[in-house]
C-alpha cells in the first residue's frame, strides 16, 4: 500500500519537474555542479572497486577451470563477459546507491527540514525542476560514463592479477579478450546503466525531497532511499536480463 | 496591503485555522502573536502559498492569491521576501553567494552591479565585510538571521514575511533585528508581517497586532492598546511576561495612586524610595530594616 502511494507521489513529483526554467544559466550551473558531485565525486571508489573485482574474477575463474583441455584464453573471455555484463554495471551501481543515493537523500532532506526548499519556493523557483531534475540528468550523463570506465578498469585489473599471480600470460589474455567478442554485451550493459542511473538518482531524490520532520527523519529517509533503490536496481537487473539477453 | 478573508485550514480533520480575517497595511510592522501551536506559522504559510488553505482568500493589493494560476503566483512571489525561523540559508554557499542568489536567478545584471547591491544590503543589516566569505555554519545565529534578512530584501520586496525573527537570539540581538525590520519597513513602505511570541518585539515595533488563540483571531490592536486590553485570553498570554506585569502595575500606580497587591516587595520598596512616598500606607518609606545602619559596620 505504502509503495503504491509513494509511486503516485513520485509520478506527481516527476510531472512537476518539467517547467520552463526561471533562468536557464542557473539551471545549467546546477547541472554542472551535480555532474561534478556525482561523477567526479564517485570516481575514486569506482576505480578501486572495478580493479579489484576484475582481479578477483580472474583468480576465481582460473581456480575453477582446472582442466588442461580448456585453453587459458577462456579465462580472459569469462572475465571480460562477466565484468561487462554484470560486475561493472550492477556491482558499481549498488555501491553508487550507497554513495550517491545517501548523499542526494540527505542533502535534499536537510534542505527540506531547514526550510531551504521553502525559501526557494517563496522566491518563485520551481524546486522540483531546480533541485531534483539536474540531479537525475547529471546521473544519466555521468553514471554510464563511470560504468564504461569500470568495464575497462575491471578487465585491466583482471589482466594485472593474472600476470602477477603467474596464472596467465598477458599476451594470451589479450588474445582471449578479442575472441568471440559480442558488441551487443556492451550495449546491454549501457542500457542497464541508464536505467540504474535513473534509479540511483530519482529514488533518493524523491525520499529526500519529501522528508517531513527533523534530523532523525533525514536519517530514516536516506536509509529507506538506499534500501529501496538497491532492491529496485536488482529487480531492474533481473527484468532487463530476462528481456534482453 | 494584504487582506485575508475567512481563511480556514484543517489538517485531516484537525482545524488549525478557523476562519481568520485580518488586514495588513503597508509601511507598518504587522505582528501576529500567540502561544506555540496557535497557528501562526500555518497562517503565514497559507498566505505565501507554501500550504494550501482549505478555504478563504488572501488578497495581495486586491488580487486573490489562492485562486491564481502558477504564472500569476510566481509574479506575486517575486515581490515577496521571507525570513524563515531558522534562517534557511543555503549551507553550500557563502554569505555573499546566499544574498546574491535571488539576483542571479531573477536579474540579468552584470556581476559588478549585483556585487554592489549585495554589499549595499549586507551593510544595511550591519554585517561586517570579513563575514562575506564565510559559510552559514561559520557565523553566529544572529548573523545568520541578518544574512537571511539581507537575502529577503535584496530584490526590494513589496511584502516581507518574518517567522519568529528573534527565536533563539539573545534579547539584545533580537532588538537589533527588530529595529532593522522596522526601519526597512518604513523606509521602503513594505507590508511587513511578523510572527512572534516575544513581548519585547510586541511593545517595541507592534504597529498592528493580531492575537491568535487556537486558530482564531482573538484580539486586534496596537502596542499602546495591548496592555490595557480587557480580553482575558490576551491578558493571560501577555502577562506571563514579568516585565509587562510591571508595566501594568506602574500604570495602575500612575492612574489610581494605589500600589497593586501583587507587586513584589523589593520592587515596591524601590519605587517608594524613588518617589519618596509611602504608597502602601504602612507608615514608612521603602524597607526600614534595610535602611537601618548595620551595627557591624
Ligand atoms: N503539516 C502539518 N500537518 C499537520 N498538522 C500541522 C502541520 N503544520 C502544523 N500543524 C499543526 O497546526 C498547529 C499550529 O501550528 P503552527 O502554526 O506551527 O503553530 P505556531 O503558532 O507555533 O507557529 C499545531 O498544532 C500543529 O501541530
Ligand atoms: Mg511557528
Amino acid at each position: 500500500m505504502k509503495i503504491l502511494r509513494e509511486l503516485g507521489e513520485f509520478i506527481k513529483m516527476a510531472g512537476g519537474m518539467f517547467r520552463k526554467p526561471e533562468n536557464s544559466k542557473m539551471y545549467w550551473k546546477q547541472f554542472m555542479l551535480q555532474c561534478n558531485d556525482i561523477g567526479i565525486g564517485s570516481l575514486g571508489i569506482i576505480c578501486i572497486i572495478s580493479v579489484f573485482i576484475g582481479a578477483v574474477s580472474t583468480l576465481q575463474t582460473a581456480y575453477q577451470l582446472v582442466s588442461p583441455i580448456i585453453p587459458k584464453t577462456t579465462i580472459a573471455q569469462i572475465v571480460r563477459d562477466t565484468v561487462i555484463l554484470e560486475f561493472a554495471p550492477t556491482l558499481s551501481c549498488i555501491v553508487l546507491c550507497g554513495v550517491v543515493g545517501s548523499k542526494i537523500a540527505s542533502e535534499l532532506g536537510n534542505m527540506r527540514v531547514s526550510e531551504q526548499i521553502d525559501a526557494l519556493e517563496i522566491m518563485g523557483i520551481n524546486t522540483k525542476g531546480y533541485l531534483v531534475l539536474p540531479k537525475i540528468l547529471a546521473g544519466l550523463v555521468t553514471i554510464p560514463l563511470l560504468i564504461m570506465l569500470a568495464m575497462v578498469l575491471g578487465i585491466w585489473g583482471g589482466r594485472l592479477a593474472g600476470t602477477a599471480a603467474g596464472i596467465i600470460d598477458p599476451s594470451i589474455f589479450d588474445t582471449g579478450l578479442v575472441m568471440a567478442f559480442k558488441a551487443y554485451n556492451v550495449y546491454f550493459a549501457l542500457i542497464k546503466s541508464f536505467v540504474f542511473a535513473f534509479i540511483i538518482t530519482a529514488v533518493p531524490a524523491f525520499y529526500g525531497y519529501n522528508v517531513k520532520g527533523g534530523a532523525l527523519e533525514i536519517g530514516h529517509s536516506s536509509t529507506r532511499a538506499v534500501v529501496v533503490s538497491c532492491v529496485l536496481l536488482l529487480l531492474a537487473d533481473y527484468i532487463l536480463s530476462a528481456l534482453l539477453l | 496591503m494584504i487582506e485575508i478573508k475567512n481563511l480556514k485550514k484543517s489538517f485531516d480533520d484537525k482545524a488549525v485555522l478557523k476562519g481568520v480575517d485580518v488586514v495588513f497595511d503597508e509601511g507598518k510592522c504587522n505582528l501576529i502573536i500567540g502561544s506555540s501551536g496557535s497557528g501562526k506559522t500555518v497562517l503565514m504559510k497559507c498566505m505565501v502559498g507554501l500550504i494550501k488553505p482549505s478555504s478563504g482568500s488572501v488578497l495581495y493589493d486586491g488580487d486573490d492569491f489562492v485562486s491564481m494560476n502558477d504564472v500569476e503566483k510566481k509574479n506575486i512571489r517575486e515581490k515577496i521576501g521571507m525570513l524563515f525561523q531558522g534562517g534557511a540559508l543555503f549551507d553550500s554557499q557563502t554569505v555573499e553567494q546566499n544574498v546574491m542568489f535571488p539576483l542571479d536567478m531573477f536579474t540579468s545584471d552584470k556581476y559588478s552591479k549585483k556585487k554592489e547591491r549585495v554589499k549595499q544590503v549586507l551593510e544595511r543589516v550591519q554585517l561586517k565585510e570579513d563575514a562575506y566569505r564565510k559559510f552559514p555554519s561559520e557565523i553566529s545565529g544572529g548573523m545568520q538571521k541578518r544574512v537571511a534578512l539581507a537575502r529577503a530584501i535584496v530584490l526590494n520586496p513589496k511584502y516581507l514575511f518574518c517567522d519568529e525573527p528573534n527565536s533563539g537570539l539573545d534579547p539584545q540581538t533580537s532588538m537589533v533585528i527588530d529595529k532593522l525590520i522596522q526601519e526597512i519597513t518604513q523606509e521602503y513602505n513594505i507590508t511587513t508581517i511578523i510572527n512572534t511570541h516575544d513581548m519585547n518585539s510586541v511593545m517595541e515595533i507592534g504597529d498592528h497586532i493580531t492575537y491568535m488563540h487556537q486558530g482564531e483571531k482573538e484580539w486586534e490592536g496596537n502596542n499602546k492598546e495591548i496592555i490595557l486590553s480587557e480580553n482575558q485570553k490576551l491578558n493571560d498570554f501577555i502577562f506571563a511576561s514579568e516585565f509587562l506585569k510591571d508595566a501594568k502595575r506602574m500604570r495602575t500606580i500612575q492612574e489610581t495612586g494605589e500600589i497593586p497587591k501583587d507587586m513584589p516587595a523589593g520592587v515596591k520598596d524601590a519605587i517608594e524610595e524613588k518617589l519618596n512616598v509611602d504608597l502602601d500606607g504602612d507608615g514608612h518609606i521603602g524597607n526600614p530594616s534595610k535602611n537601618k545602619p548595620s551595627s557591624k559596620e
